[in-house]
């Protein structure tokens, strides 16, 4: 048997000759090709619907109120001497920040406060909580309207119950402030606890014990496993709620439409009103992309150190 | 370093299902017992209510006198090896090993000498600038075993901490976990599933099964003198043999019925043991190693002739599987020597200085 096998073996065998593939077949056949052709669609969509815009946008702001002239970098010069657009940045960052951070504080408390109740009422909670993210915040922004609007504010109603004076809320400068962060926070908080309630599920339980048996109080379980370990996402979020929070229009817009006297105007509904109401387009365009390189340099470093501890921790 | 005392221990889950049913332990200073036992036997609930990682639902723990039931595991004293190691991934080794000491407000310098000392007994130096993710499997456990050292605790406990590694590596952990608690001597409890684990680890070895202690003993005791079939048959790889049989009077001795009309003479010095048990039907339990290949000479041997089906050349050994009326998969350990082919008709000699006779209602060795 086996030298039969052996002599078979060594019979010659002769194959037909294939064509050889051409260039093009080639190409076609490569693993690069076809993962680029598969990511074409995107590419399209993403170059038509981000690239094209964020270009033709920087292209408008270099050029004069009739759009007729390439003036370079003039209209950011002017607006950086326009008191009015100073103010603008000011409050821009002001309410961003501040929104940005209570939607992380709020959003974490509600998070780990849901992670700690039993998954039955956890669904129930967590489907009302998210409900103000779900309501579309043109339409949730005028139920606030409505609520802080001084004759039929509910809120000073609810607050001459217990005597306390009716507030101002859309009439004087820091409390118009504080009513769009008010409403930017309920809209936006559920965000933060949705992406936070995924990230303490994500920590391992075993690593709690650990730190029980290690000797850590609840704060220090907090402090030194729950906290480095949803990092990365407490990053993320951050980062994407500052992008969103500084392009922020409709809760302005519908609040305070900028007032009083502009001092509650975001970049987006200045741009909007200089832009638009204004028909100065390229001085619109100017002001929308403002932050566009600190946002930039912003998320590079942010992504990075995401890149850099995902490779280090695995998490 | 202290005793750790179980008292009519109880876990029971909601809906009424009981994880531990009332089990007593006492185990001293110093001393290394192994819970051994199938899963969901509850060797790990015991530890996790040792640790105080699960609330206990009655009886009492206590470490070292003192009554822990209500103590938070922080405050236990105690060290524990997790079976996934559970290290911080975003902490380097060299913080891992030192985060209890931090956290306790140990001096900086004491807590760099506990760790540099725990890591020399590991072989780990090398590694404290690394996080956990670029250690291997291996390296990791060594680190979990670091953890609980430096915190020079009362009890050390290990929750299957060989599991997640492969055969080779576990063997030589197995051997790194022995030489550390020759070192430290520190009172240590370990679970595991795996017998061999149990039996080179442990000072006494505490079988457990659906909840109950079936028998704690030196793993030498369990071997030869197990107490019921559950650990008759749990110890030991390949499992023991049980086969029916009825101890039948035989002018003065007795004699053993197997099936197949098989007679095999019980020894005279073990006869008087099972006289009152004439006539009786029984489970003959008899260890691989105990049903070898033909030997002339002694007393307490028999033979018997058997059709090997299935034949695993080990090298040091070959396993011989067989079975007989009524029995399921049967095993002989023979010197890899002996000619044995499947379907070919082998003689084998049992010693039965070695045999066991157990109640088959009751499970008790008689």
């Amino acid at each position: 048997m086996a030298s039969d096998a052996t002599i078979a073996h060594a019979a010659p065998v002769i194959a037909p000759r294939a064509t050889p593939p051409t260039t093009l077949q080639k190409m076609a056949r490569r693993r690069s090709t076809i993962a680029f052709l598969l990511t074409l669609p995107l590419l399209a969509v993403i170059g038509g619907l981000v690239a094209w815009p964020a270009a033709y946008a920087i292209y408008l702001s270099t050029l004069n109120r009739r759009m007729t002239a390439f003036i370079g970098l003039e209209n950011y010069a002017i607006l950086l001497e326009n008191d009015t657009f100073r103010m603008v940045i000011w409050q821009s960052c002001f309410f961003a920040i501040t929104a940005v951070i209570l939607k992380a504080l709020i959003g974490f408390w509600l998070a780990h406060m849901l992670h700690h109740i039993p998954s039955k009422g956890q669904r129930v909670w967590r489907g009302m909580l998210l409900v103000p993210w779900v309501i579309p915040p043109a339409l949730s922004t005028l139920g606030w309207w409505w609520m802080f609007e001084p004759s039929y504010s509910s809120i000073n109603w609810l607050l001459a119950i217990f005597s306390v004076p009716p507030v101002p809320w859309l009439g004087e400068m820091w409390w118009a402030r504080i009513s769009v962060i008010i409403v930017n926070v309920w809209y936006g908080a559920p965000f933060f606890m949705i992406m936070y309630l995924a990230a303490l599920k994500s920590v391992p339980d075993q690593l709690y014990e650990a730190a029980d048996i290690d000797g850590a109080t609840g704060w220090q379980r907090l402090r030194y496993v729950t906290l480095p370990m949803m990092r990365n996402i407490i990053s993320i979020t951050v980062l994407f709620s500052l992008i969103v929070t500084f392009a922020n229009y409709d809760i302005v817009r519908v609040l305070t439409n900028g007032g009083p006297r502009d001092l509650t105007h975001v970049f987006a509904s200045y741009a909007f009103q200089v832009g638009v109401l204004s028909g100065n387009i390229p001085r619109g365009a100017a002001v929308s992309l403002f932050m566009f390189p600190l946002l930039a340099v912003i998320a590079f470093f942010v992504l990075r150190g995401i890149n850099e501890r995902t490779k280090e921790i695995g998490a | 370093m202290a005793q750790v005392t179980l008292r009519r221990l109880v876990k029971e889950y909601e809906g009424g299902v009981q994880a531990v049913k009332g089990i007593d332990l006492e185990i001293a200073d110093h001393e290394f017992v192994v819970l051994v036992g199938p899963s969901g036997c509850g060797k790990s609930t015991t530890l996790r209510m040792i640790a105080g990682l699960e609330d206990i639902t009655g009886g009492e723990i206590s470490i070292g006198g003192t009554v822990v039931n209500d103590i938070p595991p922080r405050d236990r004293d105690i060290a524990m090896v997790f079976q996934n190691y559970a290290l911080y991934p975003h902490m380097t080794v060299f913080d891992n090993m030192a985060f209890g000491l931090t956290l306790r407000k140990f001096r900086k310098d004491e807590i760099q000498r506990r760790v540099m000392e725990a890591a020399r007994i590991l072989d780990i130096t090398q590694l404290l600038d690394r996080k956990p993710k670029a250690l291997s499997g291996g390296q990791r456990q060594r680190v979990a075993m670091g953890r609980a050292i430096v915190r020079d605790p009362k009890v050390f406990l290990f929750d299957e901490p060989l599991s997640n590694l492969d055969a080779k590596l576990r063997v030589q952990m197995r051997t790194e976990i022995k030489k550390v608690h020759q070192t430290v001597r520190t009172t240590t409890v370990y679970v595991t599933h795996d017998q061999v684990e149990a039996m080179t680890l442990a000072d006494r070895v505490v079988v457990m099964n659906g909840g109950i202690i079936e028998q704690v003993g030196p793993p030498q005791e369990l071997y030869h003198r197990p107490a019921t079939r559950f650990v008759a048959g749990f110890i030991g790889s390949p499992a023991m043999n049980f086969i029916p049989a009825r101890i039948e009077p035989a002018s003065g001795a007795l004699n053993l019925r197997l099936p197949g009309d098989i007679l095999l003479p019980i020894p005279a010095e073990r006869s008087d043991r099972y006289r009152a048990q004439g006539g009786r039907e029984v489970l003959f339990g008899i260890r691989p190693e105990h049903l070898t290949e033909t030997r002339q000479g002694r007393a307490t041997y028999a033979d018997l002739e058997v059709v090997p089906e299935v034949i695993e050349p080990m090298g040091m050994e070959t396993l011989v599987h067989f079975h007989m009326d009524g029995t399921r998969d049967l095993c002989a350990r023979l010197d890899p020597t002996i000619p044995a082919a499947p379907g070919q008709p082998l003689r084998l000699t049992a010693d039965l200085a070695n045999m066991h006779l157990l109640d088959p209602q009751s499970g008790r060795v008689l």
